[in-house]
């Protein structure tokens, strides 16, 4: 058959028809359509990574009852309203926006799409079909610092930030107020790069951390660089964020924080399909199994992981919660009472340094 | 400041302005010729994923840059065929290989992004290298001293080259060099693809000398910075040398100075961020006070030839 023009029309009208024959085989079980909304892509070996673990988990759970689809790096701002609407008008019933910035056009398509379920992810605006969800990330970072505490030589950490925000912010402080109960004099230099993903300036950053005396790092920034430079000058070592990076870093990794959405994904969705969601924040954390800690390097000595497990253990029962006072701020001066615990409400919207954080200015 | 921290920092800063320099001094040869190439960012991440994945396959650091010098050729050669042939225009050719090479680079890195390989070691025995002193001469790796010497040549062939003479004629008036018998078409096929193997080149710096690592986007705006720093420089290598390294060294000075709590990390954040845009402003001002700006861009710059007209 030649690929004339008329060949060619031919062609494309059967192969329009054909999703047609398929969507009438299987009108009777009709899946529960799921998209995601991506502002990064799915190889990026951490935050987008792991959403999209979470929804092949979702694919492997539910098998049949769902289909799924994504949309990889779409930016903050209103292109996310055309995509959320483009996702509405294909079919999708629960849709999870999975980017802070995606806020307001989830509130404003939803209201468009009232028969539709959306969920934000690290947001905090709701509305009746339109849930928040998050984890507790700030719980395994608490588990690093306690590392850091044990095995940092010169008492001097770095933490490689992206932007000042409540949620990067309550990272650092976790991270220095367990290391602080280890070591009174541990001090914590956070250094904000503005991006999430520039790999050349996230190595450069720890570069110019251990050149200058600090021999742990921790960052908050998507990718592995930070963890290579460590391993390459053999400091005391970093974490791994998001995922287990210890194929970048088999040395210097001392453990990493895995994010781990799939749960809340298989929850959210069976709800949906079951007619029993309704709006609410979901923020779980280490006993959900929504926050992990991956496994230990060689290099992490017995007692520490011992000591590591039991902030572990701790956060998971409940006897132990790193936000509980006496809480100092950087200047010295009391922030949280001895035996106050402070809620979520003041955690998303922490905006001060606990004491051992230097500053940034 | 302990003079091991300011080797350390002078190594940090030549390892960050050397792509930039790379890619900067092939993007001034295109200019030179009259092109106006804006694809540089496409053509070094296409170099990036190219020189990532030939280390990752072969472990041999050499054939890597070369391959990524020949990947970044290529790259280069859709937009001059579309420029110098079918006579497009050019700035919105070169954004277009800007999101080309950024979309290409994305997919051809698919499955490597949690792939780890390692850097290209230093070029020197590192007998020479133990003195902190000799570190700074002889502990970099070769594609920094390939961009040094680039600069030299780029300099020797622009001025003193009669090939040179005949690529800064095509630039400065193509239809003149065109009625004395030159191919102006050719001259500037050869300067793209010059400037496309440079763009290779400083995109395979990122994984072979920053961050032995393959990430989407992974050169993070320097093209743009290499693009900007031939105006920059005005047209000149050695200002270019010059350029590169202010760039470099404020890129890293924010850095150190953030982790270091000294006096220099009192200056916020956003300043550092905004401080080679600012340089770059004062230096044109500067330029243009002196009046020789516009008389060095290249005259033809960004100009289709259509020798009919």
């Amino acid at each position: 058959m030649t690929l004339n023009r008329r060949n060619l029309l031919k062609i494309g009208g059967a192969a329009a028809a054909l999703p047609l024959l398929g969507s009438k085989a299987f009108a009777q079980t009709e899946p529960l359509k799921v998209g995601f909304v991506l502002v990064g892509t799915i190889n990026d070996n951490g935050w987008n990574y792991a959403h999209n673990q979470g929804r092949l988990y979702l694919e492997e759970q539910l098998g049949d009852a769902v289909e799924t689809v994504y949309v990889e790096n779409v930016p903050e701002g209103p292109d996310c309203e055309r995509v959320l609407r483009e996702l509405a008008q294909q079919g999708c019933k629960l849709i999870f926006a999975t980017s802070f910035g995606f806020g307001d056009s989830v509130i404003k398509v939803a209201e468009q799409f009232p028969d539709i379920t959306f969920e934000h992810a690290t947001g905090y605006m709701r509305a009746d079909n339109v849930g928040t969800y998050n984890a507790r990330f700030h719980e395994g970072r608490a588990v690093c610092g306690t590392i850091a505490g044990h095995m940092s030589q010169t008492g001097k950490a770095g933490y490689i930030g992206s932007f000042p925000i409540p949620e990067v912010v309550m990272g650092i402080n976790s991270f220095v107020l367990a290391a602080r109960k280890i070591n009174p004099d541990f001090t914590i230099t956070p250094v904000y790069i503005s991006t999430w993903n520039d790999p050349a300036k996230e190595a450069d950053a720890a570069r110019a951390m251990i050149d200058q005396g600090i021999d742990i790092i921790a960052q908050h920034t998507d990718g592995p660089a930070a963890l290579q430079v460590a391993e390459e000058r053999g400091i005391v070592g970093g974490f791994g964020q998001g995922a287990d990076m210890s194929a970048f870093a088999p040395q210097a990794q001392l453990t990493s924080i895995i994010d781990n959405w799939g749960p809340h994904y298989v929850k959210t969705a069976q709800a949906v399909l079951d007619g029993t969601w309704e709006s609410k924040d979901s923020w779980p954390g280490l006993a959900e199994g929504e926050v992990q800690i991956g496994p230990y390097g060689p290099k992490v000595p017995e007692a520490v992981i011992a000591a590591a497990e039991a902030v572990k253990n701790g956060q998971i029962d409940g006897s132990f919660n790193i936000f509980t006072g006496p809480i100092n701020d950087h200047t010295g001066a009391e922030k949280v009472a001895a035996g106050v615990t402070l809620t979520d409400a003041e955690l998303l919207s922490m905006d001060w340094y606990v004491e051992g954080v230097i500053p940034p200015a | 400041m302990t003079l091991e921290l300011t080797i350390a920092i002078i190594i940090t800063v030549v390892g960050a302005s050397t792509p930039i320099l790379i890619a900067a001094l092939g993007e001034l040869v295109v200019e030179k010729s009259g092109v106006l190439n804006l694809g540089v960012e496409g053509m070094m991440l296409v170099g990036a994923i190219t020189g990532f994945v030939v280390v990752f396959t072969t472990g041999n650091h050499y054939l890597a840059i070369l391959l990524a010098a020949g990947a970044g050729l290529a790259t280069s050669m859709i937009f001059a065929f579309l420029t110098l042939s079918l006579s497009a225009n050019q700035t919105a050719t070169g954004l277009a290989l800007t999101i080309f090479g950024t979309g290409f680079s994305a997919l051809a890195g698919q499955g490597y992004s949690a792939r780890p390989v390692t850097l290209l070691g230093p070029l020197f025995p590192s007998e020479l290298a133990t003195h902190p002193i000799w570190r700074v001469l002889f502990g970099y790796s070769a594609l920094v001293y390939f961009s040094l010497a680039m600069v030299f040549a780029v300099w020797w062939f622009l001025k003193k080259s009669r090939a040179g003479l005949i690529l800064r004629a095509v630039g400065e008036n193509d239809h003149s060099a065109h009625s004395i018998g030159y191919s102006v078409v050719a001259v500037r096929y050869g300067a793209v693809a010059f400037g496309g193997a440079m763009a290779g080149i400083a995109g395979a710096c990122f994984p072979l000398l920053l961050t032995p690592q393959w990430a989407e986007r992974m050169t993070a705006g320097r093209g743009w910075i290499a693009v900007a720093l031939v105006v920059f420089a005005s047209w000149k290598p050695f200002r270019l040398l010059a350029g590169a390294y202010l760039f470099g060294l404020v890129m890293t000075m924010e850095l150190y100075a953030k982790a270091g709590g000294g006096p220099l990390s009192a200056i916020p954040a956003e300043l550092w961020a905004a401080m080679p845009y600012l340089a770059t402003v004062i230096v044109l001002v500067l330029i243009s006070i002196r009046r020789d700006a516009s008389s060095n861009a290249p005259a033809c710059l960004g100009r289709p030839f259509l020798p009919s007209n």
